[in-house]
Formats: structure tokens, sequence, C-alpha cells
């Protein structure tokens, strides 16, 4: 250890550095960045699919069945003559809504959950949290085929199932940073000024975490995705004609031997989505920490 | 008579430690009256903060009753309490964390007319800017959040919140212990200020004694969650009448050499014994430098002290029987009982 450290100054009326923001902090992360770009490349794709696909993703040729790549298919053509590349144009629209509707349902569980969990306390929060333990104790694809069987396949059945596993994941995150948000000065303030629970809860306790909550949204859809991909590929999900990545790779995989091309783009393109939400997340989780006041 | 502002009889307020019971307050009674201050001393630890927040309810008293002006607080049911915030607030000692990092200084200000009032946005927005500018910021402030403010700014906006609604009584727990000292006399100038324009009460903890005399009209010293001495500031500053009393303010540092020993010194040692197992007769007599047999034996009754005041010492009774006269002419002749 040095002991130039030491100094007489008093530490509080050293000038101190501006306290770096989220999104400077953010920019210099090269790896989220990239992945923030790519993802954001692969949802233009999406919105603009029909201006981008070179052919119908619908329209099959039987003289063009299994076509190895070349100028006019360039990832080539299905078994039922079906262009590769623009079919994975058309499916990102049907697996990026999907992860976003399982999301959507994790976070309309979890979250009023999680808050309530940890606001309140007590019996309210060890009943709570037991449950949610049950079910984080079962495995995420497992329970999901579970749900499906019962309420038929579908894709939206398959993300409800996701939404519904996943809950518990965003209602820890959620308690978590509500137990200690709970026990900050500014809450105690709140109640003296006289704000009832709810409203501490929507306009205190809310949007002090929700670094910790966009973090663990990002993952999710990564995680997401990934499930619907699993489910489609077990034909659980999307449902034929309806292309989503995972159901495109279950129906390329078994002629893998003809015309290997379909099967590894879509398996990349999946691999390659998944990767950027996580790498994402790490990049929000290291830029997010909270901004401490000065001189801590 | 006129009713006090705020009258405390009997306060307690426990705390469970493990599957004990911490006594933090334990007895405390005092009054203040409407547009008074009542400067609220004492050692870390001695349940002066606990005392504030017990009196707006941030924590339930164990026993006693507290009293804004004819209104029984410690009886209101919890839907009630709303009401009693219209009337009482709190300014916190760390004006950083005491804001919530994520509204803006006119969120904040808002709020407490958005719960209490029925005022449309128009008029609530003038009632910032112009809440803004009493406190010594400006209205342009209201957009911005409280990391962009100092220490001092922030206490600023804090007094703002409390006195939106025009509060009879504000605590002020420690406002300016974690500020600057040029800051603090602005803040301290700035209280006084407002307390003359509204004449609200102010029961203003600190364990800075200058800035309490500086504050206080009357001066509560406690000690391990009771009180030992209470009265008029300039009588306590000048006269103490408890020990512990002369011992703080012995503690002090007196710029002027000629007045440093005016009054004998008495220096104390070990730290405050722990509220779990405080103990018995007088509680200050295990630092007391004139703790005497009786002392561990009964509880000191209070005891009326010229020039005002009471305290609890049982010198008053016993072994040099002060009777009711300050300390001062013992100690200088430094009389041993």
């Amino acid at each position: 250890m040095s002991v130039t450290t030491a100094s007489f100054i008093d530490p509080a009326a050293a000038p101190l550095p501006p306290p770096s923001s989220f999104w400077s902090r953010f920019r210099r992360n090269p790896v989220a960045m990239t992945s923030l770009l790519i993802l954001i490349a692969i949802t233009l794709t999406a919105i603009f699919a029909p201006e981008i696909a070179p052919h119908n993703p619908m329209r099959s040729s039987l003289r063009a069945v299994l076509k190895s790549p070349n100028a006019m298919y360039w990832l080539g053509t299905d078994d039922l003559g079906r262009d590769v590349a623009s079919r994975l144009i058309f499916a990102s629209r049907l697996s990026l809504i999907a992860s976003i509707q399982a999301l959507s349902i994790a976070l309309i569980i979890g979250l009023p959950l999680g808050l309530i969990s940890g606001y309140a306390g007590g019996w309210t929060d060890i009943v709570i949290t037991r449950i949610n333990d049950a079910i984080m104790s079962f495995p995420a694809l497992i329970l999901a085929v579970v749900i499906v069987g019962l309420m038929g396949p579908s894709l939206t059945n398959a993300m409800t199932a996701i939404g519904i596993v996943y809950a518990p994941r965003i209602m820890r995150v959620v308690r978590g940073s509500t137990l200690s948000v709970r026990e900050e000065v500014y809450i105690m303030a709140a109640r003296a000024t006289g704000c009832s629970d709810t409203r501490i809860i929507v306009h205190h306790v809310l949007p002090n975490i929700v670094g910790p909550l966009l973090v663990q949204s990002t993952v999710l859809l990564g995680h997401a995705l990934l499930a619907e991909a699993g489910l489609s590929f077990l034909g659980l999900g999307a449902q034929p004609p309806q292309a989503s990545w995972g159901a495109m790779l279950g129906q390329a995989f078994p002629y893998m031997a003809q015309s290997p091309v379909p099967t590894i783009a879509a398996g990349m393109i999946i691999s390659v989505t998944v990767l950027c939400f996580n790498l994402l997340g790490d990049g929000l989780r290291d830029s997010v920490g909270r901004v401490r006041r000065a001189g801590e | 008579m006129t009713i006090p502002a705020l009258r405390v009889e009997n306060l307690q307020v426990e705390y469970t430690v493990g599957k004990r019971q911490l006594r933090a307050v334990s007895g405390v009674s005092f009054e203040i009256g409407a547009g008074e201050t009542l400067g609220l001393v004492g050692e870390s630890g001695s349940g002066k903060s606990t005392t504030g927040l017990a009196l707006l309810r941030l924590i339930d008293p164990a026993g006693g009753r507290i009293y804004l002006l004819d209104t029984d607080v410690t009886t209101l049911k919890r839907r009630d309490l709303r009401n009693l915030r219209k009337r009482m607030q709190i300014v916190f000692q760390d004006p950083y964390s005491s804001l919530n990092p994520s509204m803006t200084i006119g969120q904040l200000l808002e709020e407490p007319l958005i719960i209490h009032t029925d005022h449309p946005t128009s008029e609530r927005r003038a009632q910032v800017a112009s809440a803004l500018q009493s406190v010594g910021l400006t209205p342009a402030h209201a957009a911005r959040y409280p990391h962009e403010f100092s220490g001092g700014q922030r206490q600023r906006v804090a007094i703002a919140r409390a006195m939106m609604v025009r509060p009879e009584l504000v605590v002020l727990d420690e406002p300016v212990s974690a500020l600057d000292v040029s800051t603090q006399s602005q803040i301290l100038n700035l209280l006084r200020q407002i307390q003359k324009d509204s004449g609200t009460a102010f029961l203003f903890v600190a364990h800075d004694l200058a800035v309490i005399r500086l504050m206080s009209r009357n001066v509560a010293v406690m000690y391990l969650g009771e009180i030992v001495e209470q009265g008029p500031a300039a009588r306590i500053y000048d006269q103490p009448a408890h020990p512990y009393t002369a011992a703080l303010i012995s503690a002090v540092p007196v710029p002027d050499p000629a007045r440093a020993h005016m009054v004998g010194e008495i220096i104390l040692r070990g730290d405050l014994p722990s509220p779990l197992d405080p103990p018995s007769g007088c509680r200050f007599r295990t630092r007391c430098p004139f703790a005497m047999p009786i002392c561990t034996e009964q509880v000191p009754p209070p005891t009326n002290i010229a020039g005002g005041g009471v305290t609890a010492c049982h010198l008053h009774q016993h072994g040099p029987r002060l009777d009711g006269q300050p300390l001062g002419d013992f100690l200088r002749l430094g009389v041993a009982p």
C-alpha cells in the first residue's frame, strides 16, 4: 500500500470529479455497445422485414427445394422451396415479439409481487417468497412444457408459460432491491410527508429500483428467446406456417444432411441474439451502479 | 394560560433487540410554546433523535402521551396520521439521503401539496416557486435533481418541503450537523427567519451546544433516554445545575481564555452505558465525578432550579445539598461532597 494517498486535505472540501452518468459509463464499454448495436440492427430488420426480405417468405417453389446458397437464394431454400434468408428475416418478428410477450407477463406477475413482498415484509413476504422458491426449484423449460401441455401448443401459450416461469426471477430481483430502498431515509421522509403506502411504492420505491430491474429484464429477454426457440423446436411453440427462429431450426434440422446451411443459419442467429442480450445485460449491470453521494 | 404547541408527557420508546427490550426513551416530558424552539441536546445514543421520530409516530411510542395543541397524537389511528403529517413535519440530518434521488426538486416540493391540499396544478406550481424563493433558491431549480445540489442547498430544499403545508411544529433532527461550518450558519439563519415569518414551533435536536444555544429559548438535556435537566437556555448555559450539563458545556471550546475556566471543568470518562442494561438509581452515576452512595439506590427526584427549569440530581438533596442552586460555586470551589 502506498502512503502517498494520505492527504491533509479535508475530503469534504476537496473538489470531486463530476459523478459519471450511466450513459457515459455505458458508452465506454465496447462489448455492451456492440451488443446494443447488433440488437438494434436485428430489431430494425424485424420492423422493416417486408422492405428487406428479397422474397416472399411464404411462397414455395417446388422447382427450388433444398437449394444450396446462391445469388438468388442467399441462404438456400428449405424443404418446401421457400427462401431461408427471407424466412429468417420475417421470423425475427415472431421471435422478438414472443420474447417481449414472455417478459411482459413475467413483469406483470413478478413486479407487483416483488414490490409488495419487499415493502410489506413480515408474513406477506414469507408466503410470497416461499411460493417463489418452490416455482424456481423447477427446471424452467420442463415447467413450460407442462404448462403448454395443459394449455395446448401455440406460440402465445408457450410464451405465457415462459412468462410465468420467469416471473419469480423478476420477483426476486425486485424484492431484493425494494428491501434495500425501503431502508433509505427518503422513504421515511415520504412517510413523514404523509404519503400512502401505494404512493411510496409507486413514486419512491419503483423509480429507484429501475436499474436492477432493467438489467434483469434484458437478460431475461435473452432467456425467453432461447426458451421460445427450444419450445418451437420441439413443436410446442410457433405452429406452421408461422416462422420463428426456433421453429425454422426444428424444421430444417431433419434435412441437415442434404442442406446444412438453414440449420446453421437459424442456430447462429439465435445464439448471436441471446449472446447479445446477455452481454448487454452485463454491460448495463456494470454501468447502472447507483450514483453514490459525493464523498462516499 | 395558552396551550403549548406541543406537550409530551412521560414518553417511552422501546426497540426490540433480539428478544430483549431496549428502552431508548424512558419517561421524557417537555413542552414547546407556539412559535418557540426547544433545543434537545445529548450524546449520540441518548435517545434524542428517537424522541423526534416518536413525536411524528414514525416510531410508535411504547407509552406516554403526546399532545399537538389539543390533539392526542399517541392514540391516532393509522388513517388519521395523514392529518397529523400536515400539522407536524420533520427535517432529517442528512440531506444527501433524505431527498429521493429520482424526483426533481419541483416534484419533491409539490408532493406534500398533492397529498394534503386540493389545489390545482397551476396553484401548486406557484407555491413551489415561492417556497424555493423563500429558502434562497430560484424557481428555475425546480426542474433539477437533488444530486445537482450542494449539501446546504439540499437542506434548504428539505426545509422548504417540510414547510410546504405550513405545519404547527417541525422536528429538526440535527439539521446542520452534516453541513460545513460556513453553510451551517446560513441554514440556521434561514430557520430563524422562517420561524419568525411562520410562527412554527421547532424541536431542534442536536449534539452541538453552540448551535442549540443560538436557536433555542429552552433547552432539554438528554442522557440515556432521560431528560436530566431542562430550562431556559440562558440559565442552563451560564448556570448548569446537573453535572452532565456542566460536563457538556465544559467540553465546548471557549474562544475567550479569560472565560474558559469560569465554570469548573468536568471531564467525562468512559462511554455511554448500554441502554439494554441501564445503571440503577441515577443513570449518570457511572460517569459522574460526584457520585454518592445514594445515587446507586434511588432515582433522583426532579428539583426546581433557581433561575428556571428542573433538574434530576441527588446533589440538590444530599451531599452538598445545593437545594435548587446551580452547580457554579460548587464546581469552582472544587468541593468534594
